[in-house]
């Protein structure tokens, strides 16, 4: 469905952000991308998407496929309506629109269709609370709510690929999990999706296939129950080690990694 | 200003002065309040060149009724108000042309960058359009050619001024059409989402280039509709002259006191300025040590009144912030 190929980013002319980043989302699974701050999981996704420009990005190498067409420099509203949503870091909902208004803004591609009507149940259907809340005003919504706003308003596009970035930032454990649960769900009525996560340990008990990135580069793939298994992702990134008995600190500050990942 | 009080004094009581004073100004305020709100509601740009197309959109309508008479010259048998409507329209079509063609390539590029960046440039547009419609005015002012000119409409013991009458009609429809965009239909909304988050619009599809290049093209025809109602009488029946623009800018106050992006508010806030105006010509031009144009001056002490009290203005949304 989605093809990314050697993809080399540069921002503000000067700085290589991605060196040469490969990934595919197949039809009908959940992708996951790890990585730690600054890896360029953010960057990936907004080459994606189309919205490079406005941070000063250009791809300077490589191509991006979806549904076998080449969209590397398509215009995002273009990408949207083929199929490509997305939901931002940080939730980024319309805070001075109400649950309702959002949701409007959300379905600006294809509005006027029958179509909306059944994105909007779906999107109800699967956010009982918005149901709750339509005609609140966004930016009073709890973080969990925004979150769900989010998602409902990127799925108001009936997406075939819906990007997440970061859903389970800034949310309670218990928030986590019903997230979660809502991206199983959409996944299983037919939608693929690709998670952008620092919290690997939520991202890759529901993924199919993992991703990890650092500084620009893939490190390492496999089907999700491998990576957790893997001794180097346990202990990086799920922070556990050996037969998950805890770290302390000071190991962690005379050890110097020597090591090179090889996938 | 002067002229206002001249043509003020040629009214019959002391009240019904005071009200076309207060009705004229107020619908003038309105629909210049109302265009920058459009401009300001979708773009988050405060866009200081609003007076200027103002002046542009009624040099517009002067040039093509009076001087290149286009449409009038291709239908020489058809009645003077027919030809100046006609006009006018191209006029207007003209205005709301250069707004979207001036968004195109001066605005445009600046997506993205700081809002206060974007505000500065509009005052530098607004110094040039205001420079080269002035070169094309001259020193003389520039009649409209209206049909109606300085008549009245006498009717059951009341005088009616056409163009205050028209004015009140033109304002309220642009009201409703106005509160009806930006709540129920699909651009309005994608107007508000383009104003408050830009990038997070384009996620969803939403052209932004586009919804720039509309909120300009309906601002510089509204500027354009008021600036012809601010050439005629009662304002100034002389027509558009190279003070127009700066007498445009004074609805500054009217924008600021509605709130900067509530269309209501701009109608309140065009309308109490107009009050505040038309009161001050009627009983402070007389006090001595006021000088001479205070009323003037009027509207921009009311703003600073009201931002003392509600700095968001009467009807602006405050910000939402959650704690």
């Amino acid at each position: 469905m989605l093809r990314v190929e050697n993809l080399e980013v540069v921002y503000n002319d000067v700085v290589l952000v991605l060196r040469g980043v490969s990934l595919e989302v197949p039809d009908g699974k959940i992708v996951a991308l790890l990585g730690a701050n600054g890896a360029g999981k953010t960057t990936t996704l907004r080459a994606i998407t189309g919205l490079l420009d406005i941070h000063e990005g250009e791809i300077t190498k490589g191509s991006i496929h979806f549904d076998g067409d080449e969209i590397t420099h398509l215009d995002p509203a273009v990408r949207v309506k083929k199929g490509i949503s997305q939901v931002m870091e940080g939730r980024r909902v319309f805070a001075e629109m109400t649950v309702d208004e959002n949701l409007k803004a959300g379905a600006y591609v294809n509005s006027g269709s029958d179509a909306v009507e059944a994105a909007y149940e779906r999107v109800m259907d699967l956010f009982p609370r918005l149901k709750e809340r339509r005609k609140a005003v966004a930016g009073y919504l709890s973080g969990g709510e925004q979150q769900m706003l989010a998602i409902g308003r990127a799925l108001m596009q009936q997406p075939k690929l819906l990007i997440l970035d970061e859903p389970s930032l800034g949310l309670a454990p218990l928030l986590v999990q019903q997230v979660r649960d809502v991206i199983v769900e959409i996944n299983e009525q037919g939608t693929s999706v690709l998670l952008i996560e620092q919290n690997a340990n939520m991202a890759l008990s529901i993924a199919h296939h993992g991703y990890i990135m650092e500084t620009g580069k893939m490190v390492m793939d496999g089907p999700a129950e491998k990576l957790l298994r893997d001794e180097d992702v346990q202990e990086f990134y799920l922070g556990l080690r050996g037969e998950g008995e805890r770290k302390s600190f000071r190991d962690v500050k005379h050890y110097k990694r020597r090591k090179r990942w090889l996938s | 200003m002067i002229e206002a009080v001249v043509f003020a004094q040629a009214g019959t009581s002391p009240a019904g002065r005071l009200l076309v004073d207060f009705l004229s100004l107020g619908s003038i305020y309105a629909l210049l309040a109302m265009g920058f709100v459009i401009i300001f509601k979708a773009t988050q740009v405060l866009n200081f060149a609003h007076g200027a197309l103002a002046a542009l959109g009624a040099f517009l309508v002067a040039s093509f009724a009076t001087v290149l008479q286009v449409p009038g010259r291709w239908m020489p048998g058809a009645p003077l108000w027919l030809r100046w409507t006609l006009s006018v329209l191209a006029a207007l079509a003209l205005a709301t042309i250069i707004g979207m063609v001036l968004e195109r390539i001066v605005i445009r590029p600046m997506l993205g960058e700081e809002l206060f960046a974007v505000a500065i440039v509009t005052l530098g547009l607004d110094i040039i359009i205001r420079t080269i419609t002035n070169d094309f005015i001259g020193t003389q002012a520039r009649p409209l050619g209206d049909p109606f000119g300085t008549n009245v409409w006498a009717i059951e013991g009341f005088t009616l001024i056409p163009w205050t009458i028209i004015a009140q009609v033109a304002t309220t429809i642009v009201l409703v059409a106005l509160v009806a965009l930006f709540f129920r239909s699909r651009l309005g909304i994608a107007m508000r989402a383009t104003a408050f988050d830009q990038e997070a619009a384009r996620a969803q599809g939403i052209d932004v280039g586009r919804v720039f290049s509309i909120s300009w093209g309906i601002g510089a025809f509204l500027a354009g509709v008021a600036g012809i109602f601010l050439s005629l009488f009662p304002r100034r029946a002389a027509g558009v002259d190279q003070s127009t623009a700066f007498f445009a800018f004074a609805a500054f106050p009217a924008i600021i006191l509605g709130g900067l992006d509530s269309v209501v508010g701009a109608v309140v806030g065009g309308f109490a300025v107009g009050l505040a105006q038309a009161l001050a010509t009627e009983f402070l031009t007389g006090i001595s040590f006021l000088g001479v144009g205070f009323a003037g001056v009027v509207p921009y002490l009311l703003m600073l009144a009201v931002l003392l009290i509600r700095p968001y203005g009467l009807f602006g949304s405050e910000e939402i912030r959650r704690v």
